[in-house]
């Protein structure tokens, strides 16, 4: 369903239901330069059970207009807006890589609106190499591999995987050729840039869950450590078969996760 | 962080889709021949049937099995996944049952496998969908033909039986500019000679009972996605970018974006149309893939020595092999299909129906049957066989002479070959006299 936010039209997969304020419900944020269906399984299940389902394409992303957010800041302060939009008091967050830090810092600056983070993948600080950063700014095919290839564990291409007959590397490798020139090198600017981490970290109030993934190259689960010990009371999963891509890498143990933190 | 660096072809072709069987050890592709996948419990079964889990539930949709195929073969085409069908024109079809309505229209190359041919041409128009057959020698013939209701531009990577060479990149240009996908036919060219997502295409498919199963066991099929074709910019597709009440008014596109196609292709075409790849055809074609890189090299230089020995006969009228300087595509082929040109190709014998029919039978090496893409070398004489019934003018118009004969070169020793080839054409050359 679409929406429009301060003047540009925002779609959110809602799992072909109608939304109630009556219900709880959870957002999902996608990483950088991917959409909504990055959560594809796991958003239709609660859909399907119970919670009113408002899996956003970011600004720029997927459906939705841009320009794209150029700081986590700005995205964490948009949420609000979209819940406001469609007539929805509190939220839970489910926030994968950029979009968990969207999900730390709306969770930090709005309190009343959050009920509960779900950090999938996080990791902070978030850094990204110059050469990520310089390839992705040139829009280079370089840096689309390098976000394919770090974005997976690394015997995903060479084993099977849990989506019968789907190809990860290529499925990534499609989302990321759909993408405005830009976007891409503006998401990893926005994660490398983000600086308020652990002090936001400090301010969380609401339950928080780490969802790591033991193979992630790209935010290995020691790099997430600051994090968890910065927020009060979070508690931290550790999915052993699975690197920076878990939804897709281990779509089960992750519904099972959030299943068990949001009821 | 170590530098990013893809799995070469030879190693996908090895391991892509498949990892230690969890439960055993198997390093082999186990064959899991089993219809249905007990459930967890009820709550599971929900989810898997919702699509909230990924995992099988019943082997016309899914089996592990040929899950491995299709990941595999996904990966040695760099698309975003696969569905391995009964045959070949499964594959086919269930690409056109996905894409097209009633009422609407392919643009087809006119060179083409004789089956899909009359799967285009006569089948489906009992359905209502239409095709226009246009020469694949120049890409804007695919232009002209298309009208407001044409939905699918469709080729193969090396035609029928000219072996003519699908200008991928122009075509692939026309078809996106009018808001619609290139289907190709790849299955004489395979992953290893050209990469038809690289050159443009959108969608693909196999026969893969010919040379990615490769030793003549099994009838197969595989249609790859290659996730890029953006079906709800294009807006001509509400198949899949509009609620589809024939699956629970899902919006494929919305619901999984690059997956959109197969999506709709597993869980409509596969549930309702039912051409599914057996396990035991999935591990057949595998232990084929498997060696794919190794045996196409082969099947290729093989190629090359007869058709050059084929082109300095006397009794030999013209070789349609790209290679040649003389085949119409040759600097097409050398820009398009650098590691070669395949390893089927016509030659044409001086002496008409009967000296076809002598050579045949003078052949000890090469089989007489109608297939293609065999480890073994394989030959059929046209018009004495799967045109028997054409006159010569039909034929000629079917692009096929009197003398036609295709090889399908397959991995014996060169030299054994040619001595076939040279022997049988002094038997021609006899009957020809």
């Amino acid at each position: 369903m679409n929406l429009t936010v301060d003047g540009r039209q925002v779609f959110a997969y809602s799992a072909a239901h109608q939304l109630d304020a009556a219900r709880p419900t959870v957002v999902f944020l996608h990483g950088a330069g991917l959409d909504h269906s990055w959560f594809g399984l796991q958003s239709r299940y609660f859909g399907y059970h119970g919670r009113n389902v408002l899996a956003l394409d970011l600004p720029g992303h997927g459906r939705s207009e841009g320009p794209p957010f150029a700081s986590i800041e700005a995205a964490a302060d948009w949420v609000p807006k979209v819940l406001d939009g469609f007539g929805l008091g509190k939220a839970a967050l489910v926030g994968h890589s950029m979009g968990s830090l969207i999900a730390l810092e709306c969770a930090a600056r709005h309190p009343a609106r959050v009920e509960r983070i779900a950090l999938i993948g996080v990791a902070y600080p978030m850094k990204v190499s110059e050469a990520f950063l310089d390839a992705a700014r040139r829009n280079e095919q370089e840096a689309f591999d390098m976000s394919t290839i770090w974005g997976h564990a690394a015997q995903v291409p060479l084993g099977a995987n849990p989506n019968p007959g789907m190809w990860l590397y290529g499925d990534t490798l499609a989302r990321l050729a759909r993408l405005a020139p830009g976007v891409l090198h503006n998401d990893l600017k926005a994660c490398n840039d983000y600086a308020a981490g652990l002090q936001s970290a400090a301010r969380v109030k609401c339950p928080a869950l780490l969802l790591l993934g033991r193979l992630d190259v790209m935010t290995p689960p020691k790099a997430a450590a600051p994090l968890a010990q910065s927020i009060a009371g979070s508690r931290t999963v550790l999915i052993g078969s699975s690197g920076h891509s878990l939804m897709a890498e281990a779509p089960d143990a992750v519904l099972d996760a959030l299943i068990e933190f949001l009821a | 962080m170590a530098a990013p660096k893809y799995p070469a072809f030879d190693t996908l072709a090895l391991h892509a889709g498949q990892s230690p069987d969890a439960a055993t050890g198997s390093r082999a592709v186990p064959i899991y021949a089993t219809t249905s996948y007990v459930f967890r419990d009820s709550e599971h079964a929900a989810s898997l049937f919702n699509m909230e889990r990924a995992g099988h539930v019943y082997s016309r949709i899914s089996n592990p099995t040929v899950a491995v195929l299709e990941e595999r073969v996904a990966a040695l085409e760099g698309g975003v996944g696969a569905i391995a069908t009964a045959s070949g024109q499964a594959a086919l079809h269930l690409a056109l049952a996905t894409l097209l309505d009633a009422g609407q229209h392919v643009v087809a190359s006119n060179s083409l496998y004789g089956g899909s041919h009359n799967l285009l041409g006569y089948t489906l128009r009992r359905f209502g969908i239409e095709t226009t057959f246009v020469s694949p020698r120049e890409p804007r013939n695919f232009e002209r033909a298309i009208r407001a209701n044409t939905r699918l531009l469709f080729g193969e990577t090396l035609g029928n039986p000219g072996l003519d060479v699908l200008d991928i990149p122009a075509v692939a240009g026309i078809a996106h500019a009018a808001g619609l996908p290139l289907l190709v036919d790849s299955t004489f060219t395979t992953p290893y000679l050209m990469k038809p997502f690289e050159l443009g295409a959108d969608l693909l498919y196999h026969s893969a009972t010919k040379f990615l199963g490769g030793h003549g066991v099994a009838i197969g099929g595989v249609l790859v996605d290659s996730g890029r074709f953006d079906w709800e910019k294009s807006g001509k597709f509400p198949q899949l970018t509009a609620p589809y009440a024939g699956f629970h008014d899902m919006d494929f596109e919305e619901e999984s974006g690059t997956r959109a196609f197969l999506l709709r292709a597993r869980r409509e075409g596969l549930r309702d149309f039912g051409a599914c790849m057996a396990p035991m055809t999935a591990f057949h074609i595998l232990q084929g893939v498997e060696t794919l890189h190794l045996r196409m090299p082969r099947h290729v230089d093989n190629a090359r020595k007869l058709a050059a020995f084929l082109a300095a006969q006397p009794t030999v009228e013209s070789v349609g092999y790209p290679e040649l300087p003389s085949h119409p595509d040759h600097a097409l082929a050398k820009r398009l299909l650098p590691r070669g040109a395949g390893a089927v190709f016509s030659f044409n014998l001086k002496g008409g129906r009967p000296a076809g029919r002598a050579f045949i039978e003078a052949l000890r090496v090469f089989s007489h049957l109608a297939n293609v893409g065999d480890a073994k070398s394989l030959v059929i004489h046209p018009a004495s066989t799967t045109h028997y019934r054409m006159s010569d003018e039909d034929l000629k118009r079917a692009g096929i002479g009197a003398g036609t004969v295709r090889l399908s070169v397959g991995l014996e020793d060169a030299q054994d070959l040619i001595d076939d080839l040279g022997r049988a054409l002094g038997a021609a050359k006899k009957v020809a006299q």
